[in-house]
C-alpha cells in the first residue's frame, strides 16, 4: 500500500489577474519505505504539490483530484482531522531554514512545539525528546537553547529536519532542503539525510531543481515541466538514459567530473519556463526543445511507456517521428 | 554583547542624545545676529536704556565671551536642573517651579490617551490584519485613515461643539471647575469629567495611526515562511496568531509608536489650547504669544527628554523581545 | 529594473520584435532608454488606474486644484471685512451658503481662497523636506563610512526632537509668516525622508548591475545619475506624496497656532480666527466645519494615492 498517493491532481492559484493553473494532472505514488526524486525548474509546480499534500495553500487555492495519505482522503477532511495529521502523518522540511523557523523563539521550544501540539509528551519529556533529535542529527543537545539567527544554515536545516522527524510521520516531504546551503554543507546534510532515511526507513518526497542530488538520494524519480510531470522512472535509468528532452537537458546542465560525455560540451537550455497563465499548445516544451518537430506544436504528449517501469511525455518515445537525431546534445 | 551590555549602550546613547539637545537649545537663541537681550525683552514691550540692559546683560551672563563663558554656564546650569527664571508670564519665578505646577495636568492627558490609543489601536490593527478585507477591516479601515487624516485640534473643535454646546453632556474647557470647592472623590469626579473630552480627541487622533502600523505590520510578518511551518505542525490558529505571528508583528510597531510621540506631544499642545486645559501644552501657548523664551527653551527641553525616554522606553522593550538586537 | 533576459530574436523592448536587418533600425542608447521609459510610464499607470483608492484621491486632488486655481484669478473683495456688508456669524443661506463668520465675511469665500495658500505652502514645504531628505539620503547611503555615520546621527537627532516644540521656538525667534512656516516644516521633516531614501539607496548599491557598471569605468556621478537615483525615484515617490500630507497637517496646526500670516487665512487659518472668535461655543458649526472638512479630504486624497503607489512599488504587498 503506497504511503502517498495523487491522483489527477490539479492546482489552480486565485489571483487578481485570473487562476494560474500550477499543476495540470499530476498522478504519483509513493511506496513505504521509497524515496521520490521530483525535479523540474522553479516555477513547474512541485513545490506547489508539497504544499498541498497538507493543505497549506493559500485558502482561494482550487485544488482538485485525490490526496491519499496513509489510506486517509487528505482533501476531505475535517480541519480537526488534519491538524492531527499535519506532522503525524507527513512533515515538511522547508528550503531556506532562513527564513521558516521563528526568530524570536528558541529552536528548541520550536522542535518542542510540534511534540506537544500533538500532545505525544509532557514538556519536561518533550524536552527530552527534543535533546536526541538533536543529537539524532548531529547537533549538541545544548543548541535547543539558541535562537535561529545563532545557527549557520547547515545547522539550521539539521534543526529542520530533527523538527520533522519529532512525530515520528509516515512520510517527509523535503522541499528543496539544500538549496540555500554552500555545496560542502549541502554534502553533509545530503549524506545526514540519506543515513536516516535508510536507518528510520522513511518515506520521502524529496524536491529539487538539482538533478544530481536526486540521482543519489532517490529511488525513483519525476521530472515536473509546466505542471505536469514529463518523465519518470527509476532514478539511475532516467538520470543516464533519458527519455525526455527536458530530462536530458536538466541532467546535462549539472555536468560530472570525469564523464566523458561532458567533456568540451558546454550545455544549458536557453529560454524560460512558460508562464502558467501562458502555456504553449501541444507539447509545452516545443519553443525551447532541441527535438522538437511539426507535431509538437499539435499533440499535447501524454505519459508514453519508455522501457520497464519507465515513462516519458515526448513523442519521439512513441516513434512518430522518423528522426534518429540524438536527444542527448 | 548580551543584554546587560545592549541596555547600558541604549541608556548612554539617550543621555548623549540628550546632551545634544541641551547643545541645541544653548545655539538655538544665538543664532539671529540681533542682540540677545533685544530679543529676550522683546515681548516685555517696555524700552529699557542701556543701563537696565547692560545689567539684564550681566545678570544673564551674556557679557561673558560665548566660548566657554555662557557655554559652560548654560550647560551647568540646565545639568542642575536650573532653567533659569521666567520674563514675562510669570516674571522672576523659576521656570522649574512653574513646570512643576502645570506638569501633571497634561501627564494625566497624555497617559491616559496614550495608553488606551495604543491598546486600542494594537487589538484592532491585530484583528484586522488577521481577518483580512472582513468587514471589520473595511470599516475601520476606512475609519482610520479619516482619524489620521484629521488635525487633531479641529476635532477637538467638533467634539465641543457635539458634546458640550449642543448636547452639554462635558464642560468644554479648564481642567477642574472654577473656583472648585469639590473634595475627595468629587473633586476626583470633576477632573474626570473635565479630562474626558480632551483626552477623547488625543486617543481619537492617534488611535487611527497604530491601527494601521499594528495591521500592516502583522500582514508583513503573516507572509514568512515561519508561519506556514507552525501550520504545517499542525498548531492551532490561534496559537499561529499569538505566539509566532503576533510576538514578531509587535517589534516594528513599538518602534514606530514609540517614534510617533513626538507627534503626540504637538498634539497634546494643541489639544489643550482648543480646551483651555491648564497644563503643559497650554503654557507653551501662552509663552509663545508672550515670547516668554527662558519658559519655551524650558518646554523644548523637557518634550526632547521625554520623546527620548519614550524611545529609550521603546528599545528596551525591544531588546528584551528581540534576541537578535541584543547580539553586537 | 533588471537586465531583461536573452532571449532569441533580440528584446521586445529594444526591438520591433525583429533583428534590425538595417543600421537604419538600430536605435541608440537614447533612444532605447526613452522608449523603455514611456513603457514604463504606461505600465505604471496602467496599474495604478486599477487602485480604487488611488484614482478616488486622485480625483479629489484634482478638484481642490482646481479650485485652488480659481481662488487665484478670482476676486478676494468678499475677504476685506471693511467692504462686507454681511449679517454677523449668520448660519449658511442662499447669499452665503456656507454662512458668515464673527465679521460677517463669506465662510464659502474664505475657504476658497485658503486652498490656494495651504495647497501652496504643502507643497512647497514638502519640496524642501524632499530636497534635504533625499540628498542627505543619498550622500550617506552612497558614500558610507564616516559622511554616512556623521549624517546619520544627525538624522536620528533630528527624528528625536519634538517637531512642534522645535517650530514653535524657530517661529517665536523669526517671526510669523508663511516662509516661517514653510522654514520650520521643512526643517524638522526632512529625516524621516531621509532614512528612507538611504535604505533604499544601500540595497540599489549592492545589485550587480551597479557592481557592472563601476567595473565598466562608472564614476561617482554617472552613478548617482544612471543607476542610483531612477532606482531611487519611485521610493521617494511615494514618500513625497505622504510628506505632502504631513506637511498640510503641520501648517494647519502652525496656523492654528498664530504662526502663520495674520493677513492671508489658510484653512488652519480659518479654523485659528473660528476659535479665537469663540466658534465653539456659540455653536457657528458652518465656521468650524469646512476648513477642516477640506483638510481632511486633502490629505487623505494624498494618503490613498500613497498607498496606492505603495502597492505598485511594493509588489508583495499586491497579493493581498
Amino acid at each position: 500500500m503506497s504511503v502517498l498517493s495523487l491522483k489527477d491532481v490539479h492546482i489552480t492559484y486565485h489571483t487578481a489577474a485570473g487562476g494560474v493553473p500550477a499543476v495540470r494532472g499530476v498522478d504519483i505514488e509513493v511506496a513505504k519505505g521509497e524515496v521520490l526524486g521530483l525535479a523540474g525548474e522553479s516555477g513547474c509546480g512541485k513545490s506547489t504539490i508539497a504544499g498541498a499534500i497538507l493543505r497549506l495553500l493559500p485558502s482561494r487555492t482550487k485544488v482538485e483530484g485525490s490526496i491519499t495519505l496513509d489510506g486517509e482522503d487528505i482533501l476531505s477532511m475535517k480541519l480537526g482531522r488534519l491538524r492531527a495529521v499535519r506532522w503525524t502523518g507527513a512533515s515538511i522540511v522547508f528550503q531556506g531554514a532562513m527564513h521558516a523557523l521563528n526568530p524570536v523563539q528558541r529552536v528548541g521550544d520550536q522542535i518542542g512545539e510540534a511534540i506537544t501540539v500533538h500532545n505525544q509528551a509532557g514538556e519536561r519529556e518533550a524536552k527530552v525528546r527534543v535533546g536526541s533529535l538533536l543529537e539524532q542529527v548531529g547537533l549538541p543537545t545544548r543548541r535547543a537553547a539558541d535562537y535561529p539567527h545563532e545557527l549557520s544554515g547547515g545547522q539550521k536545516q539539521r534543526v529542520m529536519i530533527a523538527m520533522a522527524l519529532a512525530c515520528n510521520p509516515s512520510l517527509i516531504i523535503a522541499d528543496e532542503p539544500t538549496t540555500a546551503l554552500d555545496v560542502m554543507v549541502q554534502a553533509q546534510v545530503l549524506r545526514l539525510m540519506k543515513d536516516l532515511q535508510r536507518d528510520l526507513g522513511l518515506s520521502m518526497v524529496f524536491i529539487t531543481h538539482d538533478l544530481s542530488v536526486l540521482v543519489e538520494t532517490s529511488d525513483r524519480l519525476a521530472i515536473m515541466y509546466a505542471g505536469k510531470i514529463v518523465e519518470e522512472g527509476p532514478a539511475t535509468s532516467v538520470f543516464e538514459d533519458p527519455k525526455h528532452p527536458y530530462t536530458a537537458a536538466l541532467a546535462a546542465a549539472f555536468p560530472q567530473i570525469g564523464d566523458r560525455r561532458f567533456r568540451g560540451n558546454p550545455t544549458g537550455l536557453g529560454g524560460d519556463p512558460p508562464d502558467p497563465q501562458e502555456i504553449p499548445s501541444g507539447c509545452p516544451f516545443h519553443p525551447r526543445c532541441p527535438a522538437a518537430f511539426a507535431d509538437c506544436q499539435r499533440t499535447v504528449p501524454e505519459l508514453y511507456a519508455a522501457g520497464t517501469g519507465r515513462r516519458a511525455a515526448c513523442l519521439l518515445v512513441t516513434g512518430a517521428h522518423a528522426s534518429t537525431a540524438e536527444v542527448t546534445e | 554583547m548580551g543584554t546587560r551590555g545592549y541596555i547600558l549602550k541604549k541608556v548612554f546613547q539617550a543621555f548623549l542624545t540628550l546632551l545634544a539637545v541641551i547643545v541645541f537649545n544653548f545655539f538655538l537663541f544665538r543664532i539671529l545676529p540681533a542682540d540677545p537681550v533685544d530679543i529676550l525683552t522683546r515681548g516685555a514691550g517696555a524700552k529699557l536704556d542701556d543701563a537696565e540692559k547692560a545689567e539684564l546683560r550681566a545678570s544673564y551672563g551674556l557679557d561673558k565671551s560665548l566660548f566657554p563663558g555662557q557655554f559652560m554656564d548654560f550647560m551647568g546650569d540646565t545639568l542642575r536642573g536650573d532653567l533659569g527664571q521666567s520674563i514675562i508670564q510669570r516674571p522672576g519665578e523659576d521656570v522649574t517651579a512653574i513646570f512643576g505646577e502645570f506638569m501633571w495636568p497634561t501627564l494625566l492627558l497624555v497617559g491616559v490617551s496614550t495608553l488606551i490609543s495604543t491598546v486600542l489601536g494594537i487589538f484592532m490593527g491585530i484583528y484586522a490584519g488577521w481577518r483580512r478585507n472582513g468587514t471589520f477591516d473595511m470599516f475601520s479601515m476606512g475609519f482610520s485613515l479619516v482619524l489620521y487624516s484629521m488635525p487633531e485640534f479641529w476635532l477637538g473643535m467638533l467634539l465641543i461643539l457635539l458634546f458640550s454646546t449642543t448636547l452639554g453632556w462635558f464642560p468644554s474647557s479648564g481642567r477642574a471647575s472654577v473656583g472648585g470647592a469639590y473634595t475627595g472623590l468629587a473633586a476626583v469626579a470633576d477632573i474626570v469629567n473635565h479630562l474626558f473630552l480632551p483626552a477623547l480627541t488625543l486617543t481619537l487622533a492617534y488611535l487611527g495611526e497604530y491601527y494601521l502600523v499594528m495591521r500592516s505590520s502583522l500582514l508583513d510578518v503573516l507572509g514568512e515562511d515561519y508561519i506556514t511551518t507552525a501550520r504545517a505542525k499542525g498548531v492551532r490558529e490561534k496559537w499561529v496568531l499569538r505566539r509566532h505571528a503576533v510576538r514578531n508583528a509587535l517589534l516594528p510597531t513599538i518602534t514606530l509608536i514609540a517614534l510617533s510621540f513626538g507627534f503626540v506631544l504637538g498634539g497634546a499642545i494643541t489639544v489643550e489650547v482648543v480646551f483651555s486645559y491648564k497644563g503643559l501644552g497650554g503654557l507653551t501657548y501662552d509663552a509663545l504669544q508672550n515670547r516668554d523664551f527662558p519658559l519655551l527653551q524650558g518646554v523644548f527641553l523637557i518634550a526632547s527628554a521625554t520623546v527620548i525616554g519614550m524611545n529609550l522606553i521603546a528599545d528596551l522593550i525591544y531588546g528584551y523581545f528581540d534576541p537578535r538586537v541584543r547580539e553586537a | 529594473m533588471q537586465t531583461p533576459p536573452i532571449t532569441p530574436g533580440g528584446d521586445p523592448n529594444l526591438t520591433s520584435g525583429r533583428i534590425p536587418e538595417s543600421l537604419a533600425e538600430v536605435r541608440s542608447p537614447r533612444q532605447i532608454r526613452r522608449a523603455r521609459r514611456r513603457r514604463a510610464l504606461s505600465t505604471f499607470w496602467a496599474q495604478y488606474r486599477k487602485s480604487k483608492m488611488g484614482m478616488a484621491g486622485l480625483i479629489i486632488l484634482a478638484f481642490f486644484a482646481a479650485v485652488a486655481i480659481f481662488a487665484v484669478f478670482a476676486s478676494k473683495d468678499g475677504l476685506d471685512p471693511t467692504l462686507v456688508e454681511g449679517p454677523r456669524l449668520a448660519s449658511p443661506s442662499a447669499t452665503y451658503p456656507l454662512g458668515t463668520d464673527s465679521f460677517g465675511v463669506s465662510v464659502l469665500t474664505q475657504v476658497i481662497q485658503g486652498s490656494k495658500i495651504s495647497l501652496l505652502v504643502g507643497l512647497v514645504a514638502s519640496i524642501m523636506t524632499i530636497a534635504i531628505g533625499a540628498l542627505v539620503g543619498i550622500v550617506s547611503g552612497y558614500r558610507g563610512g564616516t559622511y554616512d555615520t556623521l549624517l546619520m546621527r544627525f538624522t536620528d537627532f533630528g527624528l528625536v526632537v519634538p517637531w512642534l516644540a522645535l517650530a514653535i521656538i524657530l517661529a517665536s525667534i523669526i517671526g510669523p509668516s508663511l516662509v516661517t512656516i514653510i522654514l520650520v516644516i521643512g526643517l524638522t521633516s526632512w529625516p524621516g525622508t531621509a532614512r528612507l531614501v538611504r535604505s533604499q539607496v544601500l540595497s540599489v548599491r549592492e545589485r550587480p548591475y551597479v557592481e557592472r557598471a563601476r567595473a565598466l569605468g562608472g564614476g561617482n556621478w554617472h552613478m548617482i545619475a544612471h543607476h542610483v537615483l531612477p532606482n531611487v525615484m519611485p521610493v521617494i515617490l511615494a514618500n513625497a506624496v505622504l510628506v505632502v500630507a504631513i506637511a498640510i497637517l503641520s501648517e494647519t496646526a502652525l496656523s492654528f497656532l498664530g504662526l502663520g500670516d495674520p493677513f492671508s487665512f489658510s484653512w488652519g487659518g480659518i479654523i485659528e480666527s473660528a476659535f479665537n472668535g469663540h466658534a465653539t461655543t456659540l455653536g457657528a458649526w458652518w465656521w468650524i466645519g469646512p476648513p477642516g472638512v477640506c483638510i481632511v479630504l486633502v490629505v487623505l486624497a494624498f494618503t490613498m494615492i500613497g498607498f496606492a503607489l505603495d502597492e505598485i512599488i511594493n509588489p508583495k504587498l499586491r497579493e493581498r
